[in-house]
């Protein structure tokens, strides 16, 4: 055996030894990375931007919309009640569409079905306030993804694009979040990618986003095309990572840098 | 829709320091930005808050392009006597919001 083959084949099993899941225990939200300033918004409604989305959010809750003139609160009652710990099991199986959905598009089925109203634009500010609202209801709670016969398929779909590079980097999401997760990239920690805080407030966006708005800024940096907000793929993708965050503790609205 | 939100005790002892921490939903546009094509965003910022309690000002704050959006504004005042706090946000293209509370000094 040549050198060359036998370093490539050290290199080979060194990054798949590499690539193991994060232990359960060894898992960190990024919340605990962040600097003092950023975990204090985070931890104070008061002072928490994101506070500004929920509150709207709680207005649209009890407003009536659509042909149907119903509101959510005329089902659902009070949110604070009837919403509590349904953000730490979504993304989940519907029966009705017979496929995997995620908790924006969870409010967009109501809205559709119950209340006879157009479907919000992803990413728009009234779904992202309803769904801060919605999840603002399971802080605290834990994540608790169902992962069972028929969701199986589309959780081993999202563990492959974790595990598959994509882009002009040629890089997949666990080189990064798995492997090199708590070392720099530039002068900022790279996370684990936990989806504990989700619609987050973002520094950077100077404003509350989607996890798919933030797993596209990362498809964006491997020089990926990216897929559509609300698409298959990445609810796939959002689904592994409630699982890989099983048991982490859900800490809705988040504030990141 | 809620685009302030006002945070400060509703009960307080006669000479107690006070703090008062304000949220004003806003997108603050710098106005030195540009679009993919070019052209100049232009400005959108709170340019005045002022706090008045009962009728006196009591704290103002000018805002300038430099200021995140969604600006936070917290400060302190003495409670001196019952009665009721005004907050008044004011910028371009006529943006105003106003909210007012009500204080119990005992």
């Amino acid at each position: 055996m040549s050198i060359r083959v036998l370093r490539l084949f050290l290199l080979l099993a060194f990054a798949c030894s590499a690539s193991a899941e994060i232990p359960l225990a060894e898992r960190r939200s990024g919340y605990q990375d962040m600097g003092r300033e950023t975990r204090a918004m985070q931890d104070d409604d008061a002072i928490n931007p994101a506070t500004l989305w929920v509150l709207d959010g709680e207005a649209l809750w009890a407003r009536r919309a659509g042909a149907a003139a119903r509101a959510c609160a005329d089902c659902h009652q009070d949110a604070r009640v009837s919403m509590k710990g349904v953000a730490a099991r979504y993304p989940a199986f519907d029966a009705a569409a017979r496929k995997v959905v995620n908790l924006e598009q969870r409010i967009n089925l109501c809205r559709v079905e119950r209340q006879q109203d157009k479907p919000l634009a992803y990413e728009s500010h009234e779904l992202l306030a309803l769904t801060a609202y919605v999840a603002r209801q399971s802080r605290g709670l834990p994540i608790q993804v169902e992962s069972s016969e028929r969701t199986r398929a589309t959780l081993e779909a999202g563990r492959a694009m974790f595990l598959r590079r994509e882009g002009q980097l040629n890089l997949a999401c666990a080189q990064c979040h798995d492997e090199r997760a708590a070392h720099r990239l530039g002068g900022t920690v790279i996370p684990q990618g936990h989806p504990t805080g989700y619609p987050i407030y973002r520094l950077e966006w100077q404003g509350v986003g989607s996890l798919h708005r933030r797993m596209r800024n990362c498809m964006v940096a491997i020089r990926a095309e990216p897929y559509a907000l609300g698409s298959r793929e990445y609810v796939e993708l959002e689904l592994y990572l409630m699982w890989r965050a099983r048991g982490m503790l859900l800490e809705t609205p988040g504030v990141r840098p | 829709m809620a685009r302030v939100v006002v945070n400060m005790p509703k009960q307080a002892r006669r000479g107690e320091i006070i703090e008062i921490r304000t949220l004003a939903g806003h997108t603050m546009e710098t106005g030195f930005r540009r679009t993919q094509h070019g052209e100049l965003v232009p400005r959108d910022i709170i340019t005045l808050f002022t706090c008045s309690y009962n009728g006196a000002e009591v704290f103002r704050a000018e805002l300038h392009p430099a200021i995140a959006a969604n600006p936070l504004i917290a400060f302190h005042t003495i409670a001196t006597e019952s009665g009721t706090l005004e907050f008044r946000w004011s910028g371009d293209n006529g943006y105003s919001a106003t909210h007012s509370a009500a204080i119990t000094v005992d």
